[in-house]
């Protein structure tokens, strides 16, 4: 979230699509209804089904699931096309302005650059004009043809209201309804906040779902407003924290990236990730990067890493491509791994196309489960009837399962959906022999480093030097851990300007990130972190209450990253001037001396606001980019492609071009193609999604849940039952190309047939909480049917949008 | 009267079976009107946060036992935490749960193993659990890393071992997973985020 | 615990006035149904507070579960899909059932087992299964269809309001674990006033029929409900006027004397069957004989 949860009270609209957060975030959904009593606010819900949320909406549209680029694209013609967006912000904070390559092009479905044997973009046109001084050239009348307004309007041009409604299913007078209620906001004292989830993420578009939804709160000028923003409601307890930690292939903690096996120079790698502004007196904040890695690397190494060494900087793997766990998988399926461990992950119930996974593991030499419950996955030998079939004897696999101890009997941290980090204090021992999963992690290492230290073996000197001075090698106490990534000085750090003045003690904590530096006098585990534990103590463990400004901000409770802000891009909230746009909910404003106010300034500090430094920081250019470079990996611009399993033989935007049917730049693997069904055998489009009542897999297992929501069941409108003779209460058997699942028909008003393209297109929606570990009844992995297929920029796999059959068991 | 004939007998036959058994000197026990026992009244309390989904509420875990040395505490009842600024004291059906998840018949209570084409687990100790568990990774690591790629740039990676981490275990767990499994060379390496 | 804040206001069974001295506050809680979600937190929270836990029972094609109130199920979402003018203009009404705590309890007036069902002065009506005999008159007594016999006990369980947390000053643990406020608890006057701000509110949203759920034929109720539609509650499952059962009434008037006198006799022979069998007995003796004597 870029803001956060009780952020969404301020909101004078809030729309829920791409997720339910009623039904999957239902206490923070209590700041929707609140924001419904206390400012007169709207909630719209556009989903295909009308759901939890839309059970007290004030509007509600359905969607066939995977066409909601049409109907954002929709929306940014029509606020375009109709002036409804917030002029000086647009002109002001985004890349509006900014010209683009003149070698850029779109052409029926496709960007300049395709490979189509490759299925990838060579990216050089998706570029910027710089002059000669190395910035960008700009047309501040946003006349030019080659401006990123003008070719951003261009582009969505095409999606009138009755293109969006032919692709979505949605009735055109309900997106017509919604692009006036959201257009509403466009006001720069009105603002709109978007609530997502997963009915986002899991496409293969999902990442440009997500952008297209930043572009229209950017052309409202919404984005670092309160009650605005991009909010992500994450999934697990502490999902944010640990993509803070970056446990993702490519990565290093604060999103910082590993190396490119290409990048074999140091210097070469510092430079490319500290980018020069790119329009005069901008922060291009990522110029720190080097402070950051360095501190990274002294926090690992300690004194093993320095500055003749690199900072070790061979010691870290370097990568070819991307191992997310879509390609984990297949190259397990391959028999391309040997040892795996699924640290609280249930990857036989979570990840696409069940067949395969289990097949993927019964190739593994070892499986280590770590986790405080029976999982599937653990089990994935054990036959359970028709729920998991399976010969024991040919699974091959050793699996050794290892209780972790739970939330209730250890302490640390979480950071939550708005990146609050809240610490948590342990109530009673670990239940049987269980342990929390730093130690079991930190017991496996000392393992290991002692029969590295015994025997010698392949590249030992990263095991051998890993900084480790922790009181109870088996045990770091979280205390020490939280300590270390928020980084000490590790001599007298003094001020430049002043030698003589030292700024932080050898051995203290550091403040914020603001004092780590690149030369190996600073150790930080993760400079976003930084001033979470400081000489002053424990920031996260923070327990006040109070709330001057009225907004929800509570800066004293717990602490935000980054440096305890809580709405990022708040410059944004203020006009050019330094004023707020709407003085009743300032977040910021300028002093005439300073930024200040009711956050921390995602800004300079003292930084007037006539220099023109844009408050986009982060950023090169300053400003947001309404044009994505090459950032994303299917096109600078989003464009509606239908899902790899579409009830649409072609895509209505391009029907005559197949390579723009669906995503040109996702990644399909050998075999999984010839696995995606096609409509004239599976009808009818499947969704998958969570309850109320249940969490992921992990609550079959929890009797109070079994009992409220105890069996596996689908749902199906009254228009497709009365067509398969389904009646409620019916078993049904449901099918996709990989597999089948059975439960119990759920026949509802609340799920309808929609037109799209010349037919009726029916939505079955399948709960996904079941399986053949728990105490609630067993049921089927419903990841049997789904397709393996993911987000061609993160490889998040397509849940949301795939084919199914259905008949009366 | 909207009453029939059995119904009227059913009325009579109330009073029987109750009052007139009092009447006669068979009242049951001449109870206090006591409402049940208020069940927390010295438990202890331990603010904690719900570990399921990333609204993270504040939850408030009651346990039996003062923390003396002699008692050992037992979580009895787990509530939401009215100080927290973003639940307020609420929680949904997962939260208001969570008694029976820390409590679920389903915990794992020591190490396992399920030898290769066996149908059963057996039991371990964590001492020999995590011994096997590092001779198979060392043994593996050291057979298949990679120091040089074949254009003999170094890359050091070590490709036949994964790990797909936790998105519940905290930030400190997650640090030391990622310190550790980083510097064995791994790069198939994941998490719950996203699925 | 002696809990002073609850005085015994009446006591089933029992003719010995109680005391009524003091003035306390009359609670209630509010469920504004146009707030829920439906989510079933307060289903959890009831049973966990409670220490009850139902069976895993099966789906029946639709979301509520349990499919019914129960012994160890105080309180169930009960959920009603509704087409208004178009196709996509929908509404899904959901009520959370339980006991409504009248200020006129049926259940406690059908009662014959004296201190089995008590009423509060804070409003509370609850039921003491140390002295329920399990005939199951309070089901017969109560408009709302609401207390259920336990199979493993044969004694009537139903929702306390939570008498124990309350006498402790807290709030019922449905109202506090409530993630959008649909459920709130404070004085009956608290209660009433910010039912009248909510349906001001809807009203001013154009749901122009909605109204409080207080009903005057059980005197009022410690339990209301916020409706959409106040005009029509029989579409979420809420009797339209819900009075106590005639017979009931009547037992109240005339009959107990008369009846305590003339059937002295069975009286006798099923005190027998108390005294040997247990209490349970006592009751299905009589309502067989009964049955036979309607039958012919």
């Amino acid at each position: 979230m870029t803001n956060h949860w009780v952020d969404i009270k301020n909101a004078d609209l809030v729309i829920i699509m791409g997720g339910n957060a009623a039904e999957a975030h239902v206490c923070g959904f209590k700041w929707v209804v609140e924001a419904k009593e206390k400012r007169g606010a709207k909630l719209v819900v556009v989903d295909p089904r009308f759901n939890r949320s839309a059970a007290v909406s004030d509007y509600y549209a359905p969607i066939r699931s995977g066409t909601d680029i049409a109907f954002l694209g929709g929306v940014i013609n029509f606020l375009v096309t109709n002036d409804k967006i917030h002029h000086d912000y647009v002109k002001n904070y985004t890349d509006s302005t900014f010209l683009v390559h003149e070698g850029f092009s779109f052409e029926d479905g496709i960007f300049s650059g395709y490979n189509a044997e490759k299925r990838s973009y060579d990216k050089s046109t998706w570029n910027y004009q710089l002059g000669a001084d190395g910035y960008v050239l700009t047309d501040p009348t946003m006349e030019s043809p080659n401006c990123v307004f003008q070719q951003m309007k261009k582009h969505y041009s095409r999606y009138t209201p009755d293109v969006v409604s032919n692709i979505t299913g949605t009735p055109k007078d309900r997106f017509l309804h919604i692009c006036e209620m959201i257009a509403a906001t466009a006001a720069a004292n009105k603002t709109m906040t978007i609530l997502y989830a997963l009915g986002w993420t899991q496409h293969s578009v999902g990442s440009q779902n997500i952008r297209t939804m930043a572009m229209i709160q950017l052309l409202l000028g919404n984005m670092g407003m309160a009650g605005g923003g991009i909010n992500a409601l994450r999934g697990h307890s502490n999902v944010q924290g640990i993509t803070d930690m970056c446990l993702l292939t490519t990565n290093l903690p604060g999103y910082m990236t590993l190396p490119n096996e290409k990048e074999q120079d140091f210097t070469a790698y510092l430079a490319k990730r500290s980018p020069k502004p790119l329009r005069p007196n901008q922060m291009s904040y990522w110029q720190n990067y080097p402070k950051f890695h360095v501190s990274l690397m002294k926090a690992w190494y300690g004194k093993a890493a320095t500055k003749e060494n690199n900072f070790c900087f061979d010691w870290l793997p370097k990568f070819d491509k991307g191992y997310d766990v879509l390609h984990m998988f297949e190259r397990m399926h391959n028999g391309q791994m040997n040892g795996f461990i699924a640290q609280g992950f249930n990857p036989l119930a979570a990840v696409p196309n069940t067949k395969k996974v289990a097949d993927a593991l019964a190739q593994l030499k070892f499986l280590v489960v770590i986790d405080p419950l029976a999982t599937d996955t653990s089990e994935f030998w054990r036959p359970a009837g028709e729920f998991n079939e399976v010969d024991p004897a040919k699974v091959q696999t050793t699996v050794f399962r290892l209780p972790a101890a739970c939330f209730a009997e250890e302490e640390g941290s979480y950071t939550n959906s708005g990146r609050v980090l809240q610490w948590h204090w342990k109530s009673a021992d670990p239940i049987g022999e269980s342990k929390s999963d730093g130690d079991i992690v930190a017991s496996l290492f000392v393992k290991l480093r002692e029969l590295y230290a015994k025997d010698g073996g392949a590249f030992p000197e990263p095991i051998l030097n890993l900084n480790w001075a922790y009181k109870h090698a088996d045990e770091p106490s979280p205390e020490e851990l939280a300590k270390e990534f928020n980084g000490k000085a590790l001599v007298d750090l003094v001020d430049p300007k002043d030698p003589t003045k030292v700024l932080v003690k050898a051995g203290e904590q550091v403040p914020s990130f603001a004092f780590l530096r690149d030369d190996g006098s600073t150790s930080c585990g993760n400079w976003l972190y930084s001033g979470s534990w400081t000489q002053a103590g424990n920031m996260m463990a923070r327990r006040d209450t109070s709330d001057p400004s009225g907004l929800g901000q509570t800066l004293n409770w717990g602490f935000a990253w980054p440096v305890n802000r809580r709405i990022l891009y708040n410059r944004a909230s203020a006009d050019l001037a330094g004023k707020p746009w709407d003085k009743s909910r300032t977040v910021i404003a300028w002093d005439g001396q300073k930024w200040g106010g009711n956050d921390v300034p995602d800004f300079k500090g003292n930084e007037p606001p006539e220099n023109g430094m844009g408050p986009f920081i982060m950023n090169p250019e300053g400003v947001a980019r309404l044009f994505a470079l090459g950032r994303m990996a299917e096109g600078p611009f989003s464009e509606h492609y239908e899902p790899f399993e579409s009830p649409l033989e072609v895509n209505p935007m391009h029907p005559n071009n197949p390579l723009a049917r669906t995503n040109p730049a996702a990644r399909v693997f050998k075999g999984d193609m010839e696995q995606f069904g096609t409509a004239k055998d599976f009808p009818y489009v499947a969704t998958t999604y969570r309850l109320a009542e249940h969490y992921h897999f992990w609550t079959k297992n929890v009797p109070l849940n079994a009992i409220v929501q105890p069996e596996q069941f689908v749902e199906i409108g009254e228009e497709l039952a009365k067509e398969k003779g389904i009646v409620a209460g019916d078993k049904v058997v449901v099918r996709s190309n990989r597999g089948k699942i059975k439960a119990v028909a759920v026949v509802t008003k609340r799920i309808r047939g929609l037109d799209v393209a010349g037919k009726k297109v029916h939505t079955i929606g399948i709960p996904l909480h079941w399986g053949f570990v728990g105490v609630a009844k067993p049921g089927y992995l419903t990841n049997k049917l789904t397709p393996y297929v993911g987000d061609a920029n993160v490889q998040t796999p397509e849940f949301k949008a795939f084919l199914v059959n259905i008949e009366k068991a | 009267m909207n009453m029939n004939r059995r119904q009227f007998f059913k009325v009579c036959s109330a009073g029987l079976g109750g009052s007139s058994i009092a009447l006669m000197g068979f009242s049951p026990t001449a109870a206090l009107a006591e409402v049940r026992t208020f069940k927390l009244a010295r438990a202890t309390e331990t603010r904690n946060t719900c570990p399921y989904c990333s609204v993270a509420c504040g939850v408030i875990l009651y346990s039996m036992g003062d923390k003396a040395k002699n008692a050992k505490s037992r979580i009895i009842h787990i509530e939401g935490d009215p100080d927290n600024p973003v639940n307020r004291g609420s929680l949904c059906p997962k939260g208001a749960g969570l008694l029976d998840m820390v409590h679920s018949p389903k915990r794992l209570m020591h190490p396992e193993v399920r030898e290769a084409g066996s149908t059963e687990w057996k039991r371990l100790s964590w001492d020999d659990a995590l011994t096997r568990i590092a001779k198979l990774m060392k043994e593996d690591r050291d057979a298949n890393f990679i120091a040089k790629n074949t254009a003999g740039d170094t890359v050091n990676r070590w490709m036949t071992m994964g790990l797909l981490a936790s998105s519940a275990s905290n930030n400190e767990g997650g640090y030391l997973t990622h310190k550790v499994f980083r510097n064995l060379g791994i790069l198939s390496l994941d998490t719950q985020a996203r699925i | 615990m002696a809990l002073q804040s609850l005085d015994i206001k009446q006591r089933s069974a029992t003719t010995t006035p109680s005391p009524s001295e003091r003035q306390t506050v009359e609670v209630a809680k509010l469920i504004d149904t146009t707030r829920c979600i439906g989510c079933k937190a307060c289903q959890v929270a009831c049973m966990e507070w409670n220490d009850i836990r139902d069976e895993i029972g099966s789906v029946d094609g639709t979301y509520n579960n349990p499919t019914d109130l129960t012994s160890a199920s105080w309180t169930v979402m009960r959920f009603y899909e509704k087409e208004n003018s178009s196709p996509f203009d929908l509404e899904w009404l959901i009520r959370k059932d339980g006991c409504m705590h009248c200020a006129d309890p049926g259940c406690l007036k059908a009662c014959p087992a004296p201190g089995a069902i008590v009423q509060y002065a804070n409003g509370i009506v609850d039921f003491h299964q140390e002295n329920c005999i399990g005939c199951g008159y309070c089901i017969t007594g109560c408009p709302f269809n609401v207390p259920r016999i336990s199979k493993k006990d044969s004694k009537a369980y139903k929702c306390t309001l939570c008498s124990d947390r309350v006498a402790v000053g807290m709030e019922p643990a449905c109202v506090k674990t409530c993630p959008t406020g649909a459920i709130m608890f404070g004085s009956k006057e608290q209660m009433t006033e910010q039912a009248e701000h909510r349906i001001g509110e809807l009203k001013g949203r154009g749901h122009g029929k909605a109204g409080l759920y207080d009903p005057a034929g059980v005197g009022g109720t410690h339990v209301m409900y916020v409706l959409k539609d106040a005009d029509d509650p029989t579409q979420i499952g809420l009797p339209a006027s819900p009075t106590i059962s005639a017979l009931v009434s009547v037992w109240k008037g005339f009959a107990k004397p008369l009846a305590t006198l003339a059937m002295a006799g069975v009286a006798l022979g099923s005190l027998f069957h108390y005294v040997t069998k247990g209490p349970n007995e006592v009751s299905k003796e009589i309502e067989d004989e009964i049955e036979k004597e309607d039958a012919q």
